[in-house]
Formats: structure tokens, sequence, C-alpha cells
């Protein structure tokens, strides 16, 4: 088989089944919506203050639902030996890690950016700023998948995995944070959002380049 | 040079050997240079014009963040060289450089809270530098803690190393963030194209701090180095015979 058509197959394969679990897919999403319900609980109903914070709470929120997502990436594979399988064919790693990525973000990234604007709405957000929300977390949430795979390969297996993932990948998250947050705020401040949203692209760019190539590597560690 | 053998050091029985004979050398430098560090810093640095007395934490808290990114830098070296070259001691070092870096970069973030608290009336503010330090903290952390949960001592060597070079990313943007992000933290007063914009002597006490908090970590890496040695060489016959030599 050609390079693209494991691509291709891997995907088709990682999509049916996360269709064939869709409540895997929902959970995220659900979780994704309470959190960022919570903060006007937590802060009090307040408009400006809401519309000032939504931003920034709908991208915490992005943050911690991807995270809790990365479990599905590997952990699966690992147990039933697909993992095993997939390092022994002649593929080279770094064509299916992407392909698992990719159908990753398609899974828990993508129903994320589609859910914000409704979130969005509630913390007040103008109709500018909800169209660079959703741009924002177009260019932000494959960086999230991209690095938390990184976090996922490294603790394949391990006791306390899901913790430990949190704790070795949201501080690396914390630059996509930073610009996805940023850009919102200077659609809703009149500042413009264009420097945010390039330097977030700038940082898919790199990631997209280095992390497949960063996750062969441990999940070559951790399959030893 | 040419007839040199490095690789005679990377073995950890001489190696354990050496670091011994150098730890103390290296203690020794590191109080000599901080008791004229601080003197320097004390009694003969004037008092800042707007700052006033305040102002002399610069003496521990710019050398403690200084050599908190350094560490992190030099450890993401030591797990480079581990990965290419497959050198246990390589790791054994990266683990060793993680607590005193951590430990330094919760210096540098304490007494930035001491310094903060006279001069912008607050403990902590969320500029672009002190969140990044934090964010270096966390980075350490997480290294420490991966660490730990691995058993197996090959596999958390190189996780460890993995992630120590996926965080290093974050150094230079630790660097430039101030840059990047305008905000209330005063730009970087040490620069190495302009002239500095502090009294010379305020520079020189710096410095002499900076080289101190570098002996220190150096001596303190080593011990730790050995200690991780010693644990993981504990079924060797070197060991034993060190051991009871000891006895």
């Amino acid at each position: 088989m050609s390079m693209l058509q494991t691509f291709t197959v891997l995907l088709r394969r990682e999509l049916t089944l996360a269709m064939r679990r869709r409540g895997d897919v929902l959970t995220v999403l659900f979780f994704f919506v309470i959190v960022a319900s919570l903060f006007p609980l937590g802060v009090g109903p307040d408009t400006q203050l809401l519309r000032l914070m939504g931003g920034g709470v709908v991208w915490v929120s992005a943050l911690l639902a991807a995270m809790l997502s990365l479990g599905r990436l590997f952990a699966s594979d690992h147990a039933d030996g697909t993992l095993e399988q997939l390092i022994l064919t002649p593929t080279p790693p770094v064509v299916w890690i992407t392909g698992k990525i990719l159908a990753h973000w398609l899974v828990s990234g993508v129903p994320l950016i589609l859910v914000a604007p409704v979130l969005g709405i509630q913390f007040g957000l103008s109709n500018e700023a909800l169209g660079v929300l959703m741009l924002s977390l177009l260019l932000g949430t494959p960086v999230l998948s991209l690095i938390g795979a990184i976090g996922a390969a490294l603790t394949l297996g391990l006791r306390g995995g899901g913790v430990l993932v949190s704790v070795l990948v949201l501080p690396l998250y914390i630059p996509v944070l930073i610009f996805g947050a940023g850009a919102v705020d200077g659609a809703m401040s009149g500042l413009g959002a264009e420097a945010h949203l390039s330097l977030l692209g700038g940082i898919l760019i790199l990631a997209f380049m280095l992390t497949p190539w960063a996750v062969a590597a441990a999940l070559r560690i951790s399959m030893e | 040079m040419s007839g040199f053998n490095w690789y005679k050091y990377a073995s950890p029985a001489t190696f354990y050997d050496l670091a011994g004979r150098m730890i103390p050398w290296f203690y020794a430098a590191a109080a000599l240079l901080c008791a004229a560090g601080l003197y320097i810093g004390f009694f003969l640095a004037p008092t800042d014009f707007q700052q006033s007395e305040a102002y002399r934490i610069i003496f521990i808290h710019v050398p403690a963040s200084w050599m908190s990114m350094f560490i992190y830098v030099v450890m993401a070296v030591w797990a480079a060289i581990g990965l290419a070259f497959n050198t246990r001691l390589s790791f054994m070092m990266a683990s060793a450089l993680a607590p005193t870096g951590a430990m330094l970069t919760f210096v540098a973030l304490w007494t930035g809270a001491l310094w903060g608290r006279p001069t912008w009336g607050a403990w902590w503010v969320w500029d672009a530098r002190l969140t990044s330090e934090l964010i270096l903290f966390f980075l350490y952390i997480g290294f420490m803690a991966l660490q730990a949960a691995i058993d197996d001592p090959r596999r958390a060597d190189r996780a460890g190393a993995l992630i120590a070079l996926v965080g290093v990313v974050n150094v230079p943007i630790i660097y430039f963030s101030v840059r990047w992000w305008n905000t209330l933290h005063q730009g970087a007063s040490v620069s190495v194209t302009k002239a500095p914009s502090m009294a010379s002597i305020m520079l020189l006490g710096m410095l002499v701090m900076a080289f101190a908090v570098w002996m220190y970590a150096i001596a303190a890496a080593l011990s730790r180095a050995r200690s991780i040695i010693l644990e993981r060489e504990r079924n060797s016959q070197w060991v034993a015979q060190l051991l009871e030599g000891k006895a």
C-alpha cells in the first residue's frame, strides 16, 4: 500500500470507530459546554464582566476538553495490540500518527468549534468576535491534538496516566490559549485579531511539522 | 587533545569518583562568590534613586531567574546527548539538574513577589515574564512527575529526555515574551547590544551572584547524580566494593 492509502485507510478506521462509540464524542462535547457554563455561576451574572471573560472562558474550556479526550488517542489501540501491529508495518510511523491525530481532531476538535458560538452568545460576544472565536479555535484546536498526542504517547500504560498527561500537556498548551483568547479580546476591543491569528497559524505550522516526529519517538520509547 | 578519551568519563564508576573529588571545589567556589556578591550587593552598590533599598533583592532574583532558564537548556542538552549517543550518564545528569532548576525557578518567583510588593504595589501581576517563569516551573514539575511515574529506569530516562526537548521550545518564548507582550514588567535591564542601563557596580554584583548560583547548581547536580548512580548500580561490583571499603 502506498503511504497515502495507509493514511486514508487509517483515517477511515479511526472515524468509523469513533462513530461506533458516539457516546465518547458527545461526553467530551458536553464537558466543554458544562465547564463554560460553570464560570457565570462562579463569578456572577454581570453582563459586562462576562463579555470581557467570554473568549478566555471558552478557550480554557476547549483546552480542558481537548486534554480529557487525549486518553482515546492511543490507549485502546495499546490495550488490544493494534499499536504494536501499526509499529511493525513498513509505513513510516509519522504517516499513520498524523492520520490518527487528524482523526482525533475531526472527532474531538471540530465539534468544539461548531458549539463554541453558542457559548459565545451566552457570554454576550459580538458577531465579529464570534467569527474570530471560531477562526481561532479552527487554528488552535489542531495544535491541541498535536501537542497532546506527545503527552498521550509518553504516558501510555502508566498508572495515574490521566492526571500525569494534564501536568505534562497543559503548560505546553498555554501559548495557544494566550493567542486564541487574545484574538477574541482583540476583536472585542477593536484592536483587531490579525496578529494573534497569524501567530496561532505559525504555531500550527510549526506543531504540524515537528510533533508527529516527537510522537513517533515517544511511542518508540513507551513500546520498548 | 587527540589522545584524550572522553568516553572514559561516561562510565558511571569513573564519573562517580571524579564528581566526588570535584564537588567540594564547586561548593567552595559557590560560597566564596556568594559572599563576595552579597558584599557588593549590600555594601558597595549605591541605593537606587527610585526604588531605594528594596531593589537589592535583584542580587538574588535576577541570578536565580537566569539560572532557572539556563539549567532547563542544559538539561535539554544532556537529554539530547543521551538520546543521540545512548549514554546513561547524560540522562542521569538531566534528572539530577531538574530539582535544582525547579528550586531556582521557585526562588525567582518568590523573590519576584517580594520585590513586586514595594515597587508595583502587588505581590503578583499576570505579566508575560512572570507567567513564563511560572510555566517554566510547571515544565520542571511535569518532567519530574513523568520520571517519577515510570518504574523502568530506561523508559523513564528517555521519556523525560523527550519531554525536556519538547519543553525547551518554551525557553526562547520566555526570553522573547518581553518583546511580544508590552506590559507592566520592566524591559530587560541587561542587554548585549545596548549599554547596560544600571550602575556597573550593580551589574558586577549580579554577575558575581550569577556565578555563585551557577557553581552551586553544578555542585548540587553532581552530588545528586552520584546518588542516582549508586541507586541504579547498586547490584554492580564496584558499588559493593565501595560500600565495603566504607564500612
